[in-house]
């Protein structure tokens, strides 16, 4: 496999521009005789179909929801980043891309990176002018709030609803061009393969989720746009039906996976109440801007919080890093939960827990103040736990958020499969391994707004050979596979349900492979997954036909995906012996339980490369480069 | 607790449908009303029959894709509140909790309690938008918006598009949602040169699309989710009726 990362030379402001400056051009005449095929209608693919179909492009777009706008960016809460520099303090471009490439832990590529802290600021412009309305101040300037992470405020937001609004901007966008005949949408259809004629990427196979019709769709180049993997976790805060299985299928068709094994755990959701439970909800990480978290400093305090006198709680994250206190990146929180949780001084049901207080802050700012911010989330919370945050501190915990990983690309977002590009969470590329808050809607909005527009005319304007159709040979095979995999899950007629196995597979993958994984625990993952898997193939429970809406059937195709997935995330974070971001090995820890790199063995990404069922898959490399700012040991305090 | 479901269950759009009872015992007051249905669901599979369809997807109130009438009221009594949030210990034990679908002539049922709800889809192509290609864009902050303009904006924008408007709605009037746009973008500066055009274009697609008018009844705005006010529902004529005198001239 081989991983050209294509990067630009030269001064890294620079890079983007040159680049630009290089690369070839589809006359606008010629843009409607090129058919693109974008899966996803999240940020990142409805910013992308709404863009492409704007240049005159002919483009497909699908989702599996019944309206686009329902794509998981939906859910995004706190806002996001962008270096304008409105509130004078001190950001710029280089900041913003020097607290991504630290925040990442050093494993991300620099020249992307910049790209993304550069076109952060065109995203909000373009936003307003869609009519997002974020929030303002008096004299009708736009707001921002702080994220984890640093030490600016450059987070744009729409009340605790940023996600919905920025994906409505861009949904209302999509469906302009979808009304102009320029996008044609399919929602309520799942991608379930990827086509591959002469080396490159021509299409995919869906399923019809209300008749059962498999179908091709042919095109000139394709985008995978379809989200995170986190729910091979089961019980993460993605939507139920996030699923990687497009993604997944493109690997076995031979797209390189970068880093499977960097997840991120998200320190602050409310904990689980009991077997029952079907998702993990965020509480974003905005709270953290006027809420305090602490434990007590007791073992085993059983005394509400109320009773708790000052003195007697331990203000953790403020104790331990008194510069950034509650704002300390992600991964450092959760796994400081992780700690205070082990070492038996969590709060409620089963010590699972740690208080997020807003007492302090809403004695400073009044009790409206703190429901001008944070209202939409108190109410979420007070629905799903009975308690009232206003009174009583909140209890949260972490939990499974986003992946960094996905499929590999290269500066152009480009897999290793010629016309295969991949934009948003689906891809590997600007987050390291470890992601800031208010990066993920900044990123996947740079992909589809201003980065592919750009690299899809490169590809396109070199792209010869004939035309093809869905008779082509290679459409007829993967229809019949697709054919016959359903028809297998339903053969199977076995005793236990597609659920119980996710939540098998979920267990396994928290417990060994979650905030802290070891050597020994991922061989354990390693020996269990595959025995979960066999026994999904016979013993699994898929009631009803192939040929009507089946919500059992889309979720065993998903599951089947999950139980080899889950096994390439173990896999690579076995590999990778080391400890960064997100993927914390316990056997690599500072003296104060800091993630502990290996530049000299791991300064690399990843890249996964399938080699046939049942064949170990083979690990590539690609090295990062530092350039621009220096290795060091992340430091928050 | 130990409840009685009556569900209407209906194999596909032709298919006449019916109510089915089911028994679920020992349901937990902290069980969503859909972690509930996951139950009975896993209960029938293990019996051998086919489980219950329903929409849903981000179960935290935001994505609008869930949406149950329950015991005959949109969403369930709680106000403000979506299937996927509403919670068991709303209820008693010894409950008979009657579940059926949106029901709306523009919303064909497609299984179960799905719909299909693509007119939606269909009405904000016609003209629920901005036309803002992207790149023109003039920096953020050369278009100031008064806080007060951005805050209603924001509390039309906050629609999920779920659609319980419509099923709360005697008239099956999509009068709520399309005013929601209409409001959000009609408070911005940026969403005044389509002003006029687009609540036209708006209003026409719904009409085509067979919903009911509206007659002042207000079970909309008692049913939505995200406490949209029928306000806008004025605001939307205003526009509406200039927009039709200023076009006759
Ligand atoms: C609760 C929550 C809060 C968050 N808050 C923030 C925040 O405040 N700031 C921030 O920057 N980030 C936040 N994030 C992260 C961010 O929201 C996501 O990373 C980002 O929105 C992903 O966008 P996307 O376009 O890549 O994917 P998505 O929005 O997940 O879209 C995926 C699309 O692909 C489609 N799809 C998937 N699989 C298939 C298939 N097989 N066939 C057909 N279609 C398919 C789906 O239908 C959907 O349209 C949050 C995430 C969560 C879960
Ligand atoms: S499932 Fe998303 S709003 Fe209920």
């Amino acid at each position: 496999m081989e991983l050209k990362s294509k990067c630009p030379t030269g001064p890294i402001e620079q890079q983007w521009q040159k680049h630009k400056a290089e690369m070839k051009l589809v006359n606008p005449a010629n843009k409607r005789k090129y058919h693109i095929i974008i899966v996803g209608s999240g940020l990142a693919g409805g910013s992308a179909a709404a863009t492409l179909g704007e240049l005159g492009y002919n483009v497909s777009c699908f989702c599996y929801q019944d309206s686009a706008r329902r794509a998981h960016s939906i859910a995004a809460q706190g806002g996001i980043n962008a270096s304008k520099n409105y509130q004078n303090d001190g950001d710029s471009t280089y900041r913003l891309f020097y607290d991504t490439v630290k925040g990442g832990d050093f494993r991300a590529r620099e020249s992307n990176v910049y790209r993304l802290a550069e076109v952060s600021t065109n995203i909000i412009d373009q936003c307003v002018a869609q009519g997002v309305p974020f929030a303002r101040e008096y004299g009708g300037t736009l707001s921002n709030r702080s994220f984890g992470g640093a030490q600016v405020s450059r987070t744009f937001y729409a009340r605790g609803q940023t996600g919905q609004q920025l994906l409505l901007g861009a949904y209302q966008a999509l469906q302009r061009q979808v009304g102009l005949g320029q996008v044609k949408m399919y929602p309520r259809s799942e991608m379930i393969d990827l086509v591959v004629v002469d080396g490159r990427a021509r299409g995919i196979i869906t399923r019809d989720m209300v008749t059962g019709k498999i179908e091709s769709h042919v095109g000139d180049a394709v985008i995978l746009a379809t989200g995170g993997y986190g729910n091979v976790f089961y019980l993460s805060t993605n939507a139920k039906g996030c699923n990687a299985t497009a993604i997944w299928r493109a690997y076995r068709k031979g797209a390189g996976f970068a880093n499977p094994c960097y997840t991120q755990i998200h320190p602050t959701c409310i904990p689980v109440s009991g077997d029952h439970q079907s998702k993990l909800t965020l509480m974003s990480e905005s709270l953290r801007n006027d809420g305090r978290i602490w434990v007590p400093k007791k073992k085993g305090d059983t005394r509400k919080p109320d009773q708790i006198p000052e003195d007697e709680r331990d203000y953790y994250l403020e104790r331990k890093y008194p510069s950034y206190g509650n704002l300390a990146p992600r991964d450092i929180s959760s796994r400081a939960a992780k700690q205070a949780c082990d070492d038996g001084r969590g709060v409620g049901p089963g010590g699972l827990g740690v208080y997020l207080d807003f007492a302090d802050s809403i004695k400073r700012l009044g009790k409206k103040v703190i429901e001008e911010r944070y209202g939409n989330l108190f109410e979420m919370y007070e629905r799903i736990t009975d308690e009232d945050p206003y009174k009583v501190p909140m209890r949260i915990y972490p939990a499974i958020h986003y992946t960094m990983g996905g499929l590999w690309v290269d500066y152009n977002l480009m897999s290793t499969i010629p016309g295969l590009h991949v934009l948003g969470e689906a891809n590997f590329s600007d987050h390291g391994a470890n992601r800031l808050g208010a990066s993920a809607l900044m990123q996947g909005l740079a992909d589809g707004y201003f980065v592919i527009p750009y690299t899809i005319a490169d590809y396109l304007a070199q792209l010869k050979g004939p035309k093809i159709d869905t008779s082509h040979a290679e459409f007829k095979k993967a229809e019949a596979e697709a054919n016959e995999r359903i028809k297998r899950l339903l053969s199977i007629k076995g005793k236990r349900t597609v659920d119980s196995f996710h939540k098998q597979l979920g267990k396994v993958m928290w417990d060994k492979c979650g905030m802290a994984r070891t050597d020994a625990g991922l061989r354990e993952a390693l020996a269990l997954i595959p025995q979960i898997r066999e026994e999904f193939w016979k013993n699994v429970t898929v009631l009803g036909s192939g040929d009507e809406l089946n919500q059992s059937l889309e979720k065993a195709g998903r599951v089947a995906d999950f139980l080899e997935l889950g096994e390439l995330l173990c896999r690579d974070a076995l590999e990778r012996d080391e400890s960064c971001g997100g993927h914390f090995r316990e056997e690599h820890q500072t003296e104060d339980g800091e993630a502990l790199r290996n530049d000299e063995k791991f300064c690399h990404a990843a890249v996964w490369e399938f080699q046939g069922d049942g064949k170990p898959p083979k690990r590539n490399v690609e090295p990062l480069e530092f350039e621009f700012v220096h290795l060091q040991q992340r430091s928050y305090k | 607790m130990n409840l009685t479901l009556r569900v209407w269950r209906q194999k596909n759009r032709n298919d006449a449908g019916r109510f089915v009872t089911y028994e679920a015992p020992g349901i937990s007051p902290d069980m969503s009303f859909l972690e509930m249905l996951d139950i009975v669901n896993e209960r029938l599979i293990e019996k051998g029959e086919e489980p219950i369809a329903f929409d849903h997807d981000c179960r935290e109130g935001i994505c609008g894709m869930c949406g149950l009438v329950i015991n005959g009221v949109a969403h369930g009594q709680r106000r403000a509140t979506t299937t996927c949030q509403l919670h068991m210990r709303s209820f008693s034990d010894g409950n008979t909790i009657v579940i059926e679908p949106w029901r709306a002539t523009a919303f064909p049922i497609i299984k179960d309690l799905v719909v299909d709800r693509s007119a939606f889809d269909r009405i904000v192509s016609a003209g629920g938008f901005i036309s803002a290609p992207t790149g023109s864009a003039v920096d953020g902050n050369a278009i100031l918006v008064p806080k007060d303009d951005a805050e209603m904006a924001m509390d039309a924008a906050a629609c999920i598009g779920c659609a319980a408007c419509v099923a709360a709605c005697p008239n099956a009037s999509a009068m709520l949602f399309v005013s929601a746009k209409v409001s959000h973008l009609g408070h911005l500066p940026q969403g005044q040169p389509e002003r006029y055009d687009r609540v036209q274009k708006m209003i026409a697609q719904m009409d085509a699309e067979g919903f009911g008018a509206c007659t002042n009844i207000g079970e909309c705005e008692a049913a939505c989710p995200k406490e949209i006010k029928l306000l806008n529902i004025g605001r939307m004529n205003r526009d509406f009726i200039r927009a039709s005198t200023a076009a006759k001239g």
